[in-house]
């Protein structure tokens, strides 16, 4: 049994059918590049994988559970218990310093815990920029912050928009080692992208154009 | 670190760490919890200012006999007073009136207590001293004017007893005019002097000295910083208790007072709510401004996990804080914009409320509590993958 799977799934408002039919598996650490241009339905799918939203017809199993009928308060629960979210925007609230946006996180999944979230940001090469405010922090260190955030509960899922979109290079080539130790590790993650320079160090490609499927391949390159 | 450390550490962060935009909430809801409490403070004490303010027109009460055999004596007049408030009562004065003859023209003299005069009557204008040695009189203007006394002279002072059919005089005593007395009133009519001077005029200090007892008194005026209301139930308890007493209202000052301080208490309790609601107008736009910005913030907290009940908490947290601390504020400054205005307008000082404090910072708490509540959960609302978006 895959972790994800994706059955006839469409996501339609009004005559803009933004997902089309889309059908798709993912198992338990794979590294799945969402590929496409603007408009392609990426962000949609996104939202419905990240279970922000839901789809007009079709169904989505996450570890089997069907969670494409789910009301918005269980969807909002398995948001918090099964996935890890990174944003392109980094989103971190601005007045709580690194560690304490990381423990955002645990306070709404468990339970805070100091020492955990120092540990998540050190393995992002943060601790030492713990206790500084987000303005404080450089974009790719924002970036950084939001990684250790979606890792701190464990999520069988990390789903990330646009991760690198906001940074330069450099940056962008540390965000990509940290999803290669995730890989490593065995984290499943699901990269939304339409940089090809992100879609290429991904294990899978799967790429969107006016809201359908028109490649689903693995990355041949992948790990060399 | 427990959730509930976690919980404060958010809320408090937010205060602290985003200065500027608390700062103004803050402000909108510490002028309005001074403005509540400074207005309730003046309104509580209006009465009592006002009716202090009263005072300098004359006295509000006057004994006189209860029944018509029986006469007043300083003795009745002490019992009486003792169901009155000590903290109320300004001064009592009692009066006896008796004919004399000074420059061979009856004259009307009033004798008083002068200590009991000058609280009960404090806009009487003395031109000279008031009398503060025996033999000295205080002589009204018109008499002054008739008989061409002046302030220093001395002049003899005649008694004739009325019940005395040959009209013959029977004491006469060098007196000393101290002051000559203005007030544009009946008062003027008047000779004053000493119940002690009148009692030697009378021929009854040996009776007093003998028997312990003071002379006759027609009548005590008492001037009382008190309502309408009050000063009924001090007439209440005195003719229940001393029936030898009559208490009466003067009803031209009792009454005017009363109509001037209700209209002035319904200005200030208009003023108060008409206040009250534009504090909370203010303090409600300022509020919704703070949530509606921080729309996005609400949007990741949604897309982390959290329930809508988890972010009104949050947000309820902050703005109930804020409540507490405007409301302390408020308290503060709200006692001292009252004794400012107490000050400046009524020339005294205002005592503390202590209940106005758990009003005050209840009421801003509440105010905060009901202008976050609203936005906060209209932003719960919000969908997180739009808001996250930027959309």
């Amino acid at each position: 049994m895959s972790l994800l799977e994706l059955h006839g799934i469409s996501k339609i408002y009004g005559d803009l059918k933004a997902l089309d039919n889309i059908n798709f598996n993912i198992d338990n650490g794979e590294w799945v590049a969402i590929m496409g241009p603007s408009g392609s339905g990426k962000s949609t799918m996104m939202n419905i994988i990240g279970c922000m939203d839901k789809p007009t017809l079709g169904q989505v199993l996450l570890d089997g559970k069907d969670i494409s009928k789910l009301t918005k308060k269980e969807l909002t629960e398995i948001r918090r218990d099964k996935i890890g979210l990174i944003f392109q925007q980094f989103h971190l609230v601005n007045y709580l310093t690194a560690v304490e946006n990381v423990m955002v996180a645990q306070y709404y999944h468990s339970i805070p815990d100091e020492q955990e979230a120092l540990e998540a940001l050190e393995r992002v090469g943060l601790k030492e920029r713990a206790y500084h405010l987000p303005s404080q922090l450089s974009g790719g260190e924002q970036q950084r912050v939001c990684i250790a955030r979606a890792l701190i509960n464990h999520p069988e899922i990390v789903l990330a928009d646009e991760p690198t979109g906001n940074l330069d290079e450099a940056n962008e080539n540390i965000v990509l080692d940290i999803f290669q130790q995730l890989h490593k590790e065995g984290t499943t993650l699901i990269v939304v992208t339409h940089d090809p320079e992100v879609g290429d160090v991904a294990q899978r490609v799967i790429t969107l154009e006016h809201g359908k499927i028109t490649r689903d391949a693995l990355n041949e390159s992948f790990g060399k | 670190m427990s959730k509930r450390k976690m919980f404060f550490k958010m809320i408090t962060a937010s205060l602290m760490r985003r200065r500027s935009r608390m700062l103004v909430a803050l402000l909108a809801i510490a002028v309005g919890g001074t403005i509540l409490s400074g207005l309730i403070t003046i309104y509580r004490d209006v009465p009592r200012q006002m009716g202090a303010q009263m005072r300098n027109y004359g006295a509000n009460m006057i004994f006189v006999p209860g029944e018509a055999d029986t006469k007043l004596s300083l003795e009745l007049i002490d019992k009486a007073v003792s169901f009155i408030d000590p903290g109320n009562l300004i001064g009592v004065t009692p009066y006896r009136y008796e004919t004399v003859r000074i420059h061979e023209q009856p004259v009307m003299v009033a004798a008083t207590n002068f200590e009991g005069a000058r609280a009960t009557s404090p806009y009487w204008l003395i031109e000279g001293e008031w009398p503060s040695a025996k033999d000295e009189i205080l002589v009204g203007q018109n008499i002054a004017d008739t008989l061409g006394l002046k302030v220093g002279t001395t002049t003899a002072v005649v008694y004739t007893d009325a019940e005395d059919d040959s009209n013959t005089p029977n004491f006469g005593i060098d007196m000393k005019v101290s002051g000559i007395l203005e007030t544009g009133g009946s008062e003027e009519e008047y000779v004053y002097m000493s119940l002690e001077d009148m009692a030697d005029l009378t021929g009854e200090s040996a009776d007093i000295e003998r028997t312990g007892e003071s002379g006759r008194i027609d009548l005590a005026e008492l001037s009382i910083s008190a309502s309408g209301d009050v000063l009924s139930s001090y007439i209440e308890k005195i003719e229940t208790n001393v029936p030898e007493v009559s208490p009466r209202l003067v009803k031209r000052v009792t009454a005017s007072e009363t109509a001037v301080l209700t209209k002035l208490q319904s200005l200030v309790l208009l003023v108060t709510i008409v206040v009250l609601l534009l504090t909370m107008i203010c303090v409600a736009t300022t509020m919704n401004a703070v949530v509606t910005e921080r729309r996005k913030e609400i949007g990741l907290r949604k897309a982390l996990g959290a329930s809508d009940n988890s972010i009104v908490a949050e947000f309820m947290g902050e703005g109930l804080l804020l409540g507490l601390i405007g409301g302390i504020l408020g308290v503060i400054l709200g006692f001292a914009f009252a004794q400012y205005v107490s000050r400046e307008v009524f020339s005294s000082s205002i005592s503390f409320p202590a209940l106005l404090v758990p009003v005050t910072i209840i009421v801003s708490i509440l105010v905060t509590g009901l202008a976050c509540y609203f936005p906060v959960r209209s932003a719960t609302e919000v969908d997180p993958a739009l808001v996250l978006k930027g959309e």
